[in-house]
């Protein structure tokens, strides 16, 4: 598999997607909130589309591309959106952050008329308890507007 | 520029955004090994016996152990009881592993070693244990009424009682005009930080002492438990907070068996050991709160004033009370609230069940006691046939009434004493915001339409700040960045950010010039715990305290090798000049350095060694923050679903650091309200086993449930801390559950249910819209 663009070889084809990616991989910025997709905090993208990494066998990803909180670093949206979190100051623990970033991503990524049910519905499956997802539903909004996709 | 009271952004978030957040998962030194537990599937049972062989045939596990050679651990071993209290009468905390009974469904029996926790975990579920039935006790009727005790050994299950009240309550029902009566449930829930809990213990090369890291709130409270259970002293042990707790909510603020099993082990093995709860165990073991039972009544006089309230409340303690009768004292001091009560008398009972313990969640006690007098007076309201603004609005302590001393002990061994805030303008502040007096309008409208709306509302006041301390120490190094060390521990409620700028007003340097190490027991001897909403209080007023003592050392050290008078010393930009003169001035890292001495050399002018100061600030007693909620909600008659239309939110907690950090507490609060109004229900069964152990059963809020906090900001400052503020972390969630119900008895007026428990879920609703009867007690 590709993650966040580079070729990845060497993993346990039966181990868990997240574990791959954080233990075999190092990179710790997806997190397990409840291992049995029910959270959203193992969000990555596989294909451009949100999954729970928790769910996702290393073997089902195979030949396949996925994308972590890391990797959004050079996605134009995911730039956009980190700095309205930032200035919303959208975070408090920051636990469910990495997985929220990847649905926000993926939804403004492909979707022309983004509103605020449209966004409370794309991160749905990821459960916060500090914010109450106010400033979270802002943030996305207003980097939705940098890109003219908010209507 | 002032920092404080500015909408300062965030220093923790560059690195969360970015993945390089730093959580206790995150921690994998080498040669880690990892640790798994065997729990018991039953809610109350003798163990018969333990048979370990085929966990310690599995390759890859390196030991297996129970209560009985669990290395480092006297037999017999007991976690701490963080808070005794005289009216405790049965004590009773857990082994760190069970000895020889097990009193709720998770405890855990025996603990795996294994090369990584794939094979930890298998190998836990080849420990084979027999356990002899024991009969549960799974609620607090149970407790009361089943006649058979939670632990075996005892003869009941009342684990403490106390009667909380002042005034004369007789005479006061005797010369009642008016006396209303419940019975009230609100339930239980869980924390559910989104980051279970965790400890990673790393033994030194030579075995002696520890370093363990623990996602917990309180990592001097940790510390001091491990020197206790395994008799270590004090330089053995240093317990750090990872930078990056990922939520806490108040049941990360206790501690937890694994806290000192993973410390043991690692000394046993010589190498680091680590444990990560996953959110089964969560749901298991990790400390829930809020089952209470109020039988209630309230006495007023013809107009709606209040003449006393009486009763009792009976609390649910769980298996064991780690936080001894913090909660049911924090609810029975919490009752009177905002309103002038001549009379209370209020007997609690304690009663131990066969259920996780329980200790404080958000709120701690507090929103019972609100649910409890604020249903009472929507009540009273409708039987006087007043409305439910004004009879608040005839109850409310006037401004000029404080400070008014209520006439209770708060649960900091103090007297309460609202020490500030204008209670009448914060009820009208509401209801204007909720255009209160036009709602029977709108609802009106609503119905000729078919549809049902409701308000409802709920005030509260809080004590918060409370003692004894929390430390801080402030020091400018020889490159000139200032270091803040605290003992507070942070779980999301920015400390690396308000901390700092209160060092930076009063060092007078930019606020990246600051850096914040929180939650390390090395570089505090004492610390208390980031819990009951006290860190801003305690913490932030020790570093506003030290931060000044080193700006003084700055200004007599500066004058000293500039040869002028202290006065005429000027900070700015971390550089200190004589005042007028530019270019005269040293930076901070060279008064740094010259006041790290010079060998052999006397400290110039006779200074004090060291830009550095610590301080302990230490508040007399708790200060009171309140506030006041209404919401407007809609129920779709077909499915019983609530939408809350309208949220206002009118918070007090005196001065603000960051308008940004309240505005999120206060929302985040709110959720957490919200779920324990609509959602949240855990459920054991009669025979105590848990049966909501998923987010699948256990709803918490998500995006789509949680309105949007219309959020109306007063300021009444205290003069019990040098900042004049008040704590900002629980306010959102204390009255949310009192005044969405509330609002929910509104909408279905016209069935004449009174609705005294939470959550309420749609399926209620559609019951009562359908037989105007309440349905059995979800929870």
């Amino acid at each position: 598999m590709n993650v966040n663009g580079t070729a990845v070889t060497g993993y346990d084809a039966g181990a868990r997607l997240l574990d791959v990616i954080r233990e075999h991989l190092g990179l710790r910025g997806t997190k397990e909130g409840c291992g049995v997709g029910e959270c959203g905090s193992c969000t990555v993208l596989l294909d451009g589309e949100p999954v729970c990494s928790c769910l996702v066998l290393a073997g089902q990803a195979e030949g396949r591309e996925v994308t972590t909180v890391e990797g959004l670093a050079s996605c134009p949206a995911g730039a956009r959106l980190r700095e309205q979190l930032v200035d919303h100051q959208a975070l408090q623990c920051g636990y469910c952050i990495p997985g929220v970033m990847v649905s926000a991503t993926a939804h403004l990524s492909r979707t022309e008329e983004v509103t605020e049910e449209s966004v409370r519905t794309a991160i749905s499956g990821n459960l916060c308890r500090c914010t109450g997802y106010t400033k979270l539903v802002s943030a996305v909004l207003t980097a939705a507007s940098d890109t003219g996709a908010h209507s | 520029m002032s920092y404080f009271g500015n909408r300062v952004q965030r220093r923790e978030d560059p690195a969360l955004l970015t993945g390089h957040g730093r959580f206790i998962a995150d921690h994998q030194p080498p040669g880690t090994v990892h640790a798994a537990f065997t729990r018991s599937p039953l809610a109350h049972a003798r163990i018969r016996s333990v048979d370990l062989s085929a966990a310690r045939a599995v390759p890859g596990v390196l030991a297996v152990y129970t209560h009985d050679d669990l290395p480092g651990l006297p037999k017999g071993a007991r976690l701490p009881l963080h808070v005794p209290n005289a009216a405790i009468t049965k004590p009773h905390t857990q082994a760190p592993l069970a000895d020889g009974e097990v009193c709720f469904a998770g405890e855990a029996v025996a603990v795996v070693v294994a090369e990584n926790s794939y094979v930890a975990e298998d190998a836990a579920a080849l420990v084979a244990v027999e356990y002899d039935d024991l009969p549960p006790v799974s609620d607090i009727e149970s407790a009361l009424n089943g006649g058979h005790p939670s632990h075996a050994d005892d003869a009941d299950n009342v684990a403490a009682q106390l009667t909380v009240g002042y005034g004369d309550v007789d005479t006061a029902f005797a010369e009642a005009a008016h006396v209303v009566q419940a019975t009230l449930k609100p339930h239980r829930g869980g924390g559910h930080a989104m980051e279970c809990r965790g400890v990673l213990a790393q033994p030194d090369a030579d075995g002696h002492n520890l370093t363990v890291r623990s996602g917990t709130q309180a990592p001097h409270l940790v510390k001091r438990s491990i020197m206790d259970v395994l008799g270590l002293s004090g330089d053995q042990v240093r317990v750090i907070a990872p930078p990056d707790v990922g939520g806490g909510f108040g049941p990360k603020a206790i501690v937890y068996p694994e806290d000192i099993i993973v410390p043991a082990l690692a000394r046993a093995l010589g190498r680091p050991v680590k444990w990560i709860e996953d959110r089964r165990e969560h749901f298991l073991c990790t400390t829930q709160e809020r089952d209470q039972i109020w039988t209630v009544e309230m006495a007023l006089n013809g107009d709606g004033t209040l003449r006393g309230l009486r009763g009792t409340m009976a609390h649910d303690s769980g298996a064991y009370l780690p936080w001894g009768v913090i909660m049911p004292y924090i609810s029975a001091t919490t009752t009177p609230g905002p309103y002038v009560l001549p009379a209370y008398q209020l007997h609690v009972t304690c009663v131990l069940t066969n259920t996780v313990p329980t200790t404080p969640v958000r709120g701690a006690g507090r929103p019972q006691a609100v649910f409890a007098i604020e249903r009472l007076l929507d009540q009273a309201a409708d039987q006087i046939g007043l409305d439910r603004a004004d009879i608040r609005r005839r109850n409310l302590i006037p401004a000029d009434q404080m400070p008014y001393e209520v006439g209770l002990t708060y649960r900091d061994g103090s007297p309460v004493i609202y020490d500030s805030g204008d209670y009448p303008a914060t009820l009208e502040a509401g209801l204007e915001r909720a255009e209160y007096t036009s709602f029977a309008e709108r609802q009106r409208a609503g119905r000729a339409e078919g549809r049902l709306l409701g308000i409802g509302m709920a005030f509260y006041v809080e004590g918060t700040g409370l003692g004894p301390f929390e430390g801080a120490a402030v020091r400018v190094q020889q490159d000139g960045r200032i270091v803040v060390q605290t003992s507070a521990a942070p779980q999301g409620q920015s400390h690396q950010t308000v901390l700092a700028q209160l060092a930076a007003d009063q060092l007078g340097v930019d606020i990246d010039q600051v850096s914040v190490v929180t939650g390390d027991t090395a570089t505090m001897p004492i610390g208390i715990g980031t819990f009951a909403s006290r860190i801003a209080v305690n913490a932030g007023s020790s570093v506003h305290v030290a931060a000044r003592e080193v700006r003084q050392k700055i200004v007599d050290l500066a004058a000293a090798v500039l040869e002028v008078d202290a006065k005429d010393v000027e900070l700015a930009d971390g550089e200190v000049q004589v005042a007028g003169v530019p270019g005269s001035g040293r930076t901070f890292g060279e008064l740094a350095r010259i006041a790290q001495g010079m060998p052999g050399f006397s400290m110039p002018g006779g200074t004090a060694p060291g830009l550095m100061a610590d301080s302990y600030f230490s508040p007399k007693r708790s200060t009171y923050a309140h506030g006041f909620h209404v919401a407007e909600i809609e129920i779709d008659p077909e499915t019983g679903a609530v939408d809350i239309i309208h949220y206002v939110v009118v918070h007090d907690c005196g001065k603000v650091i960051n308008p940004m950090v309240v505005d999120g507490q206060v929302q985040g609060g709110l959720a957490h309200g919200v779920g324990n109004a609509l959602l949240e229900v855990m459920r054991y069964d009669t025979s105590a086993q848990p049966t909501t152990t998923t987010f699948a059963d256990y709803l918490l809020p998500e995006a789509a449930d949680v309105p949007v906090a219309d959020v109306v900001h007063l300021e009444s400052p205290t003069d019990l801390n040098p900042l004049g503020i008040k704590g900002a972390g629980e306010g959102g969630t204390i009255p949310a559950a009192a005044a969405v119900i509330a609002a929910i008895e509104n909408a279905v007026a016209e069935t004449g249910v009174r609705i005294n428990h939470h959550p309420v879920t749609p399926a209620e609703i559609h019951h009562i819209l359908h037989t105007a009867a309440p349905a059995e007690v979800s929870a």
